[in-house]
């Protein structure tokens, strides 16, 4: 890693003193030649957040560092890039000086109205965005989006959870009470009850994507509750994940594995495998096929994973988490299958009714399941 | 005749140095995170100013802290340390939305003055609320406007996720669209938006009417000494509430710029810090509205360098944020200076 960073920077310097002679155009025909491969596929990674953070961009580093291990590929990221026109700057950057074929803006609020705006000026590169908002006829046909349905990996959490709690009250700090954080919440309670029909989720609302104070706060005053297993979505669980082993209770994790950070306590997690995207994503630019446009998956597709249990979970637990699992894996999972009531006693599934994993209207969830203490309007 | 060309001299020949000397403990510092130090320089220099993308890429991250800058340096200049900017460019673009989509069927050129007179008022009525609450409560400002943000924020996203929501935002709470018609567009012949302009044209008149007004000058005279600008019957209080609502009005603006020329709705991206990085703008300027120009330069030059910096060196994003800390303290021990060298020369003599 130290070799390759030192001749990477000499050659660059290097550019930069033949850049002063050239000019500006023969600049950015040099660095081409300079990196020795015209044909390495070039990828430029983009994070909202640090990319040590063991959450949410951590996730996007370990898929971005496992692609520039690839001797035919070229990756370079940039972390704490907000979503101002400063990201539309870092977009072009990365495409004019160190000529990135492909670009991966990883935090949702990227999309609208930064790459909408950047990607028609540079139709020959390819704008890959993770959220899952490409929609045919609407968007720039060089623009792509790829999401995980991580609910899933939710759900088999929540089963550990449920299993492993000995008061039934597991806690969910959470960031906003959007879609995709009340699916994650609700598949928790719904896995939970699979198994512990009885047992509820305490949750709150930070407000924030990332607030260390406030979630440490929450994370406190849901164990003075009475919880004793605990999880979240926010941009890093590390606060959570650590106040939850310092108040002795069991935690499971979000975006990337925090064990680490818990070694008594964390009892697996719902991780993304960015890795394999980024991956597929590169191959597929090697050999110049087409790129689709909309890659969604979950266990089944290998976009998400579940941490690997820790030693004190049960085998009874473990059986019925994996048993979920496999359902997930061969498709046969159905999540949302009523009756399902809201936790006002409102019927929101009537009883018959599916809505299977890539049902759209999942994607307007605002209520919270029957067993989640808490408010979609707090 | 020496000693005037001394007084003219003196706050740049101290700025200069103090860049200097920040430079060279940076310098340190990268040394000791393990990289070349000159390299550091030169990538900093080719992606700040090194080619025309380079340079428009620093502009337009000046742009919105040259308003966010006029928000603490005029308060300034009446004594007052209001750190406020974050909550008037919050304010300012959540009302600048707002007053476009109440007026849809309007033409662009009316619901972009609207929009700039909203978000001008908002951002005036916030720092407003922190001077007020000095003159009449004795409430210390700099906390107050401080805790004024927090509030803004959370104003702002309480109002984009119940009452002004966009019911289609489904993961990213946001207002209506404002409509591409009525975005502000980009100045002729370059990729920057109105902003910059708006930035220029704002320090500028602000250090005229700082400089060559009686309301000027009796501000500074209220600011070097309160109980002699009330004995001479200026009045204080109006003098405190008008250059905030000015101040105010400049980060407004910036926060209408944001949604009218990037991102065409309020949410909670207004909330990108530009007020706090306006603070620092401010005190590296010494207040002076016309300094505040090129130190916004110089600093959205370092950040603009921040991508480069991570993708050719390998150091973390924090650097540039470690360079503008060292800056900022080289900047406030410089203060100690001012005076010295006009004297020296004086005892020498004598």
């Amino acid at each position: 890693m130290a070799a390759s960073r030192k001749l990477t920077r000499r050659q660059v310097l290097q550019g930069t003193a033949a850049a002063g002679a050239l000019g500006m155009l023969g600049r950015f025909d040099w660095i081409g030649q300079a990196w020795g491969a015209t044909d390495k596929v070039k990828m430029g990674f983009i994070f909202v957040g640090p990319r040590d953070d063991y959450g949410y961009n951590q996730a996007h580093f370990e898929g971005k560092s496992a692609v520039a291990k690839l001797d035919w590929a070229k990756a370079f990221d940039e972390e704490k890039v907000p979503e101002t026109i400063e990201v539309q700057k870092t977009m072009e950057s990365m495409i004019k000086l160190d000529g990135a074929q492909v670009i991966f803006p990883t935090s949702f609020g990227y999309f609208d109205p930064h790459i909408l705006k950047v990607a028609p000026q540079y139709p020959n590169i390819q704008f890959l965005h993770c959220g899952g908002l490409y929609q045919e006829g609407k968007h720039p046909k060089n623009v792509g989006s790829y999401f995980g349905y991580i609910d899933e990996s939710q759900y088999v959490a929540g089963i550990v959870a449920g299993g492993m709690s000995k008061s039934g009250k597991l806690g969910f700090v959470a960031a906003k009470p959007i879609p995709q954080v009340l699916r994650n919440i609700n598949n928790y309670m719904l896995g939970a009850r699979s198994i512990r029909p009885n047992c509820t989720t305490n949750v709150i609302f930070t407000g924030d994507w990332s607030l260390p104070v406030r979630e440490a706060e929450a994370t406190n005053s849901l164990v003075d509750q009475g919880i004793d297993v605990i999880t979240c979505h926010v941009d890093s669980p590390k606060v959570v994940i650590t106040t939850a082993e310092k108040r002795g209770i069991y935690c499971t994790g979000y975006h990337c594995n925090q064990a680490k950070l818990a070694p008594r306590g964390y009892l697996t997690g719902a991780e993304w495998n960015w890795a394999k995207v980024y991956m597929d994503y590169a191959e597929l630019i090697r050999k110049g096929e087409p790129i689709p446009h909309l890659i969604r998956g979950g266990l089944k597709e290998g976009l998400v994973k579940v941490s690997e249990y820790h030693q004190t979970v049960t085998e009874a637990v473990r059986t019925q988490a994996e048993a979920a699992k496999a359902k997930f894996m061969s498709g046969s999972m159905v999540v949302y299958k009523g009756p399902i009531k809201d936790n006002t006693g409102r019927v929101v599934i009537a009883a018959g009714k599916e809505h299977v994993q890539t049902d759209i209207w999942l994607e307007s969830m605002d209520w919270l399941v029957e067993g989640v203490i808490g408010s979609t309007k707090s | 005749m020496p000693h005037t060309l001394n007084k003219a001299l003196e706050p740049f020949l101290i700025i200069v140095g103090s860049l200097s000397v920040s430079m060279v403990l940076f310098g340190a510092f990268v040394a000791a995170a393990g990289a070349n130090p000159f390299e550091v320089y030169q990538t900093m220099y080719r992606a700040a100013f090194g080619t025309s993308f380079s340079w428009q890429n620093t502009l337009i991250r000046a742009a919105p802290l040259m308003l966010t800058a006029l928000c603490t340096a005029l308060p300034g200049y009446l004594g007052l340390i209001i750190i406020g900017g974050e909550g008037a460019v919050v304010m300012g673009g959540l009302f600048a939305a707002i007053a476009a989509l109440t007026i849809p069927d309007a033409p662009p050129m009316v619901v972009l003055t609207t929009m700039a007179l909203a978000g001008m008022a908002a951002g005036a009525i916030w720092l407003a609320i922190g001077g007020a609450l000095r003159h009449y409560r004795a409430v210390n400002e700099t906390i107050s406007s401080l805790l004024l943000n927090y509030i803004a924020i959370a104003l702002l996203n309480h109002l984009v996720t119940s009452t002004f929501r966009d019911p289609e935002s489904l993961n990213h709470p946001s207002t209506h669209h404002i409509g591409e018609a009525n975005m502000i567009g980009l100045i002729p012949g370059t990729d920057l938006h109105w902003g910059l302009a708006f930035g220029i044209v704002a320090c500028v008149l602000s250090w005229f009417l700082m400089h060559h007004t009686v309301f000027g000058f009796s501000s500074q005279i209220a600011g070097g000494n309160v109980r002699a600008a009330q004995i001479a019957g200026l009045p204080v209080g109006r003098l405190i509430l008008i250059v905030c609502c000015v101040a105010g009005a400049a980060g407004g603006l910036a926060g209408m710029v944001e949604v009218a020329a990037i991102h065409g709705r309020a949410n909670d991206t207004l909330n990108a810090n530009y007020g706090y990085a306006g603070i620092l703008v401010a005190f590296v300027a010494r207040n002076n509205p016309l300094a505040i120009i090129p130190v916004a330069v110089l600093l959205g030059g370092i950040r603009a360098s921040s991508g480069l910096l991570q993708r050719v060196h390998e150091l973390p994003d924090a650097t540039v944020l470690v360079m503008q800390g060292i800056i900022f303290l080289v900047i406030l021990f410089s203060e100690t200076l001012y005076g010295r060298f006009s004297r020296m020369p004086k005892e020498g003599a004598a």
